[in-house]
């Protein structure tokens, strides 16, 4: 993140003044720190909702029938997680929110998954190969219907907007399993170097 | 399509219904359990903040220097000569950074060219099945400050470039 972060600001200062936009670039510079505090709060009220149902889940019990319909699946892919381990479930709700095209609810149970990763991770300053997996899923983006796309072309008159779920289904599915193969791959050629 | 978003609409309503049901069932105070649940948010969101304003001013920034609009004229005339519309290149550029402008620029394209264009349909596509990578990536890993992320940003970069290419080529064989 190091990187991409120094390029992105380095490359846009030169930019905006090779085009002389460096008046938009200040601005959108103070447009930033609103747009973040305004997520923020945003976020604040979204995350502690759903942190607030996920607790009564757990005290309820709800989390074992949840973890254990979902274990076999989960289970393949993060072979590290311990049983019952409350990741189990974060995880798993993430996974159905982003499916379901559920943003609201994604974000912060996929904040939550992370956090429960975190506490099976051996060193806290670096990810552990469930987070990344977790990741690459997360950013693949697997989702079964794109509901606002869909209603941007019917707002404009499209003859069918829902020809476009089916090819967006393919590939969105062949990306994300794509992008899960790159880390496996990634994994094998960066362990091989290390020794 | 409507009995979809009927669902899609029922989802939360009914997932919260549930799992208060069961709750009581289970005889949980779910009011204080809730609170309880909800008072780590504030702390969470403390954490993260300095993450959401470093990655909102790398990516407010990128957006308006004209960089990408740079990286699109290089870009064009690959475009051209694959037949794929123009306009899909810059849903591309803009998709992976943020997800409220890929939505604006989404939206341009459908009105500019018709919602029923080869490049309203590939950019439709396009939408649907990719993330905003950086954004989820800074704030995920913010949320537990990991500060070493190995090879991480490279899998999640590549993954983009070659699902944005999938996405393409999945849509013109679907529209052609």
């Amino acid at each position: 993140m190091n990187t991409i972060w120094f390029l992105l600001i380095i490359i846009s200062i030169i930019f905006s003044i090779i085009t002389g936009k460096t008046e938009e670039f200040t601005k959108s510079l103070f447009d930033a720190t609103k747009s973040a505090v305004e997520i923020s709060l945003y976020l604040l009220g979204i995350i502690s909702l759903w942190l607030g149902l996920t607790k009564i889940i757990e005290d309820s019990g709800l989390i074992h029938n949840i973890s254990k319909f979902f274990q076999p699946i989960i289970k393949k892919l993060f072979k590290n997680i311990p049983k019952d381990h409350p990741s189990i479930t974060s995880i798993t709700l993430n996974f159905l929110a982003n499916l379901f095209g559920l943003g609201n609810a994604a974000t912060p149970l996929g904040i939550k998954a992370m956090q429960d990763l975190q506490t099976l991770n051996e060193d806290k300053e670096t990810v552990s190969f469930e987070m990344m997996l977790f990741l690459v899923i997360n950013t693949a983006s697997i989702q079964l219907i794109p509901f606002s796309v869909v209603g941007i072309l019917s707002q404009y008159g499209a003859k069918s907007p829902t020809s476009i779920v089916l090819p967006t289904i393919v590939s969105t599915v062949i990306s994300a399993v794509v992008a899960v193969i790159n880390l496996f791959l990634f994994k094998k050629f960066f362990e091989k170097n290390k020794r | 399509m409507k009995y979809i978003q009927l669902v899609s609409q029922l989802i939360i309503p009914l997932f919260i219904f549930f799992v208060l049901i069961y709750a009581v069932i289970k005889k949980i105070k779910v009011y204080e359990s809730f609170i309880f649940g909800a008072k780590d948010g504030f702390e969470i969101i403390l954490k993260i903040f300095p993450y959401i304003l470093a990655i909102f001013i790398a990516i407010k920034t990128f957006q308006s220097s004209g960089a990408i609009e740079f990286i699109k004229n290089i870009f064009s005339a690959i475009f051209n000569i694959l037949n794929i519309p123009i306009e899909v290149l810059y849903i591309s550029l803009i998709k992976p950074f943020s997800g409220s402008a890929s939505l604006a620029v989404f939206t341009d394209i459908v009105k500019t060219t018709q919602a029923d264009s080869l490049a309203s349909k590939i950019s439709a596509v396009i939408m649907g099945s990719a993330e905003t990578t950086f954004y989820v990536l800074s704030l995920y890993l913010g949320s537990v400050r990991i500060k070493k992320t190995k090879y991480l940003v490279f899998v999640c970069i590549i993954s983009d470039i070659i699902g944005i290419i999938i996405a393409i080529l999945v849509a013109k064989i679907f529209f052609g």
